[in-house]
């Protein structure tokens, strides 16, 4: 579904990403994992023309992103950032709507969307009307949610979607993204430093050191058979963490 | 070059749509008269309005122009037809010392302009010295030359006087005065001092109303020191071809000694008649013109400058708003271009306000045009500067959103950026709003009308009470467009943001 064919990116004299090639294939949930600086949101902003390669191209179900095409294939992409980039000006539903009224669609099948992504995000009532000022970062997250899957796309993108949430409302709404993952059968792509995260919800798992990819696994052979011995460590360090954060 | 031009033709647009002049086309011929911002040019001036209406023409006096050089440039530009001139400032001013201030001379510059001079009305207006009569009398003292006798007087002169060349330095030693101890100080404290007995000697204009007020003797200027200032009235060629307006300028020729020019300056400056009035007496008496000219009540008035100075700022305003906003998109988005168009608008702040109303006349005359043309560019900068910061600070994040959901860069300026940054961009047209309300009132220096009417005319005329018929509407005026702006706040700034 999505491609890096020797895609690199540098900003300055920093390489942010060597030239990379990763196969996303469809329908399966990928995590992007590895300590800060190592690329995975670089990564990620390629694969939604956030930004182009310098060598190598991204594509997009076979077709080569480019400047001219890169609109029409966002339109066919969500997008969910840490903090969920909501417009403050905007109520929720405007916010999740904006870009089906930009396109033109009829209110009767905006508000019908509008009902299922509800439901399916398990929203509570009465937040649609709400400003981003009103909403909680839960909330907020799950608004986020809604407006990336608003146009039904046919692949996700998530950079941290839990990163700036507190633990209790973190666990409540990993649950309820692996059940919306698991319903949708979308290509998700989602960029996470927390390995609990990616275990729990991925299919597999690209682990990134320094602008490269690691190793690519699935969450469990990861933890049994790290590549090599930066894998090893992050993983130990990883479990270390969870098992602390469990007790605690 | 194009983009100022380009300006200009918006605004003589939008003006054009929004003021109804007075000289609408295909009406009867009309003559209009100009005046300077001082007592005697604007009794001058209606003298002229009150004498040209009795052949039966229209008559329109833009009065109280802020100096000579407006109303020189207004007569090139053929915005007005007359004004009263003394000698000495074409000569010296306005031909900046080429052209000797003879009449012959002066006739022949002005006519190579396309003008035309009269003989002089009758009076100089030129500088002088002058003590009180019953000072003067007892020392026995007529002429200049006789201080000399005396160092042990108090001179005093205004400050401009202390230091022009050719005034008090070239009068010292034209006349070789002893007196070393000269003060300096305001030249209507100079009377008072004078008065008081604190000073014997000052300088005065000739034809000033306090002279007979404070019963004072000009001393002759025996050695022919002060250069000539007579009044004259200079009109362009056009009106020659209307013999009853030329036959009212031959007898308004030598008409006016200086005895009735002073008593006219006392009548309006001292006794606080009416410019209108005072003229009309002085043709009745000595040219037999039944002239009625009225002069306007404060009703009238309030509502005429009203009328004027919501016409100066909105139209300046609306076209500022349209000009800076896409200015300052452009700026947020070409940091390079942004720094020139702010450094631009920028420089355009320092310009003193008068320094570029009389930079505009020669291309847009006198009245409304220029005074709008100047607000619009004084707006530029608080609307451009707040619209370039509200959007470049807008969170990256945000913007980045509006990216990723593939909402083109036309729609995310209206639909995501306009609105965030609605706020800066309200706030600097409120801005440019209020500064406008106060600007508008120097308006007045170029015959634009406005508040700064009656305020202009309250400072010459020393008279509070017409300083405050123009100044505390255009604080009320500016406390409105304050809670205008708030009101509008409301309606325009999105309630997410407010929140």
């Amino acid at each position: 579904m999505l491609e890096l064919k020797g895609a690199s990116k540098s900003f300055g004299d920093t390489v942010a990403l060597h030239a990379t090639e990763l196969r996303l294939p469809q329908s399966q949930i990928t995590a992007l994992i590895g300590p800060s600086g190592c690329g995975k949101s670089t990564l990620l902003r390629l694969l939604n023309g956030l930004l182009f390669p310098d060598t190598g191209e991204v594509c997009f179900d076979g077709e080569r992103m480019t400047a001219s095409n890169v609109q029409a294939l966002r339109r066919r992409m969500g997008y969910v950032i840490q903090d969920g980039g909501l417009f403050p000006h905007l109520s929720a539903a405007d916010n999740i709507t904006l870009m089906a009224r930009f396109l033109g669609w009829e209110s009767a099948r905006i508000d019908q969307r509008l009902d299922e992504l509800a439901q399916l995000t398990r929203l509570r009532p009465g937040l649609l009307e709400r400003f981003p000022a009103e909403l909680s970062g839960g909330q907020a997250q799950r608004i986020s949610l809604m407006r990336a899957l608003m146009l039904e796309p046919e692949v996700l993108l998530l950079d941290e979607p839990l990163a700036a949430l507190d633990p209790m409302i973190r666990s409540d709404l990993q649950e309820d993204l692996r059940a919306i993952f698991r319903r949708l059968e979308t290509t998700v792509v989602l960029v996470t430093h927390d390995l609990a995260e990616p275990v729990y919800i991925a299919d597999s798992v690209v682990l990134m050191r320094a602008g490269k990819i690691e190793q690519v696994a699935t969450g469990s052979d990861l933890i049994s058979a790290p590549a090599n011995d930066f894998v090893r460590p992050f993983v130990r360090a990883q479990r270390y963490l969870q098992s602390t954060e469990d007790s605690g | 070059m194009s983009a100022r031009v380009g300006c200009g033709a918006l605004t003589l647009m939008l003006l054009s749509s929004a003021c109804t002049s007075g000289e609408s086309a295909g009406a009867a011929p009309g003559v209009v008269v100009g005046s300077k911002a001082f007592t005697e040019s604007v009794i001058l001036g209606e003298v002229m309005a009150g004498a040209f209406a009795s052949t039966g023409a229209r008559v329109e006096h833009r009065r109280q122009l802020g100096g000579s050089l407006v109303l020189w440039n207004a007569l090139l530009a053929d915005e007005i037809d007359a004004y009263v001139e003394y000698t000495g400032t074409l000569g010296e001013e306005i031909f900046g010392g080429r052209v000797a201030t003879d009449l012959a001379a002066l006739r022949q510059a002005v006519t190579a302009e396309g003008l035309r001079i009269s003989a002089p009305l009758g009076f100089a207006n030129t500088y002088a010295i002058g003590m009180l009569r019953q000072v003067a009398d007892a020392l026995g003292i007529e002429t200049i030359s006789d201080l000399a006798s005396y160092p042990e007087l108090q001179l005093g002169f205004s400050e401009g006087f202390m230091q022009r060349q050719d005034a008090w330095p070239g009068l010292r030693a034209r006349y070789s005065l002893p007196h070393r101890d000269v003060r300096g100080l305001n030249h209507d404290l100079a009377y008072r001092a004078l008065e008081a007995g604190e000073l014997e000697v000052t300088d005065l204009y000739s034809t000033d109303a306090e002279i007979r007020h404070y019963d004072l003797r000009i001393l002759t200027d025996d050695r022919d020191y002060f250069p000539d200032y007579r009044a004259v009235i200079l009109y362009r060629a056009e009106l020659e071809s209307w013999p009853a307006v030329v036959d009212v300028i031959e007898r308004l020729q030598g008409s006016i000694d200086t005895a009735s020019m002073v008593e006219m300056n006392a009548a309006s400056q001292i006794e606080r008649q009416p410019e209108t009035d005072v003229a009309n007496r002085f043709l009745q008496r000595q040219l037999g013109v039944a002239a009625d000219r009225v002069a306007a009540g404060f009703g009238d008035r309030l509502w005429d400058n009203t009328l004027d100075h919501l016409g100066l700022v909105i139209v300046s305003l609306a076209a500022a708003i349209l000009v800076a906003l896409p200015l300052g998109m452009l700026a947020s988005r070409r940091p390079r271009l942004g720094r020139f168009v702010l450094s631009a608008t920028g420089i355009l702040q320092t310009i003193p306000s008068l320094a570029l109303l009389v930079f505009l006349i020669p291309p847009l005359g006198i009245g409304a045009p220029p005074a709008i043309v100047a607000l619009f560019l004084y707006s530029l900068l608080p609307i451009v500067r707040n619209t370039a910061t509200g959007l470049t600070s807008i969170p990256r994040g945000l913007l980045e959103s509006a990216d990723a959901l593939g909402l083109p860069r036309g729609a995310r300026l209206w639909r995501v950026e306009l609105p965030l940054a609605s706020r800066p961009i309200l706030a600097g047209i409120k801005t440019a709003a209020v500064i406008n309300v106060g600007t508008a009132t120097l308006g007045a220096l170029i015959g634009a009308g406005g508040y700064g009417q009656p305020i202009l005319a309250g400072i010459r005329l020393n008279n509070t009470a017409l300083i405050l018929e123009g100044a505390i509407p255009a604080a009320v005026l500016a406390l409105f467009v304050q809670g205008a702006f708030d009101l509008l706040e409301r309606l325009i700034v999105p309630r997410g943001l407010r929140l």
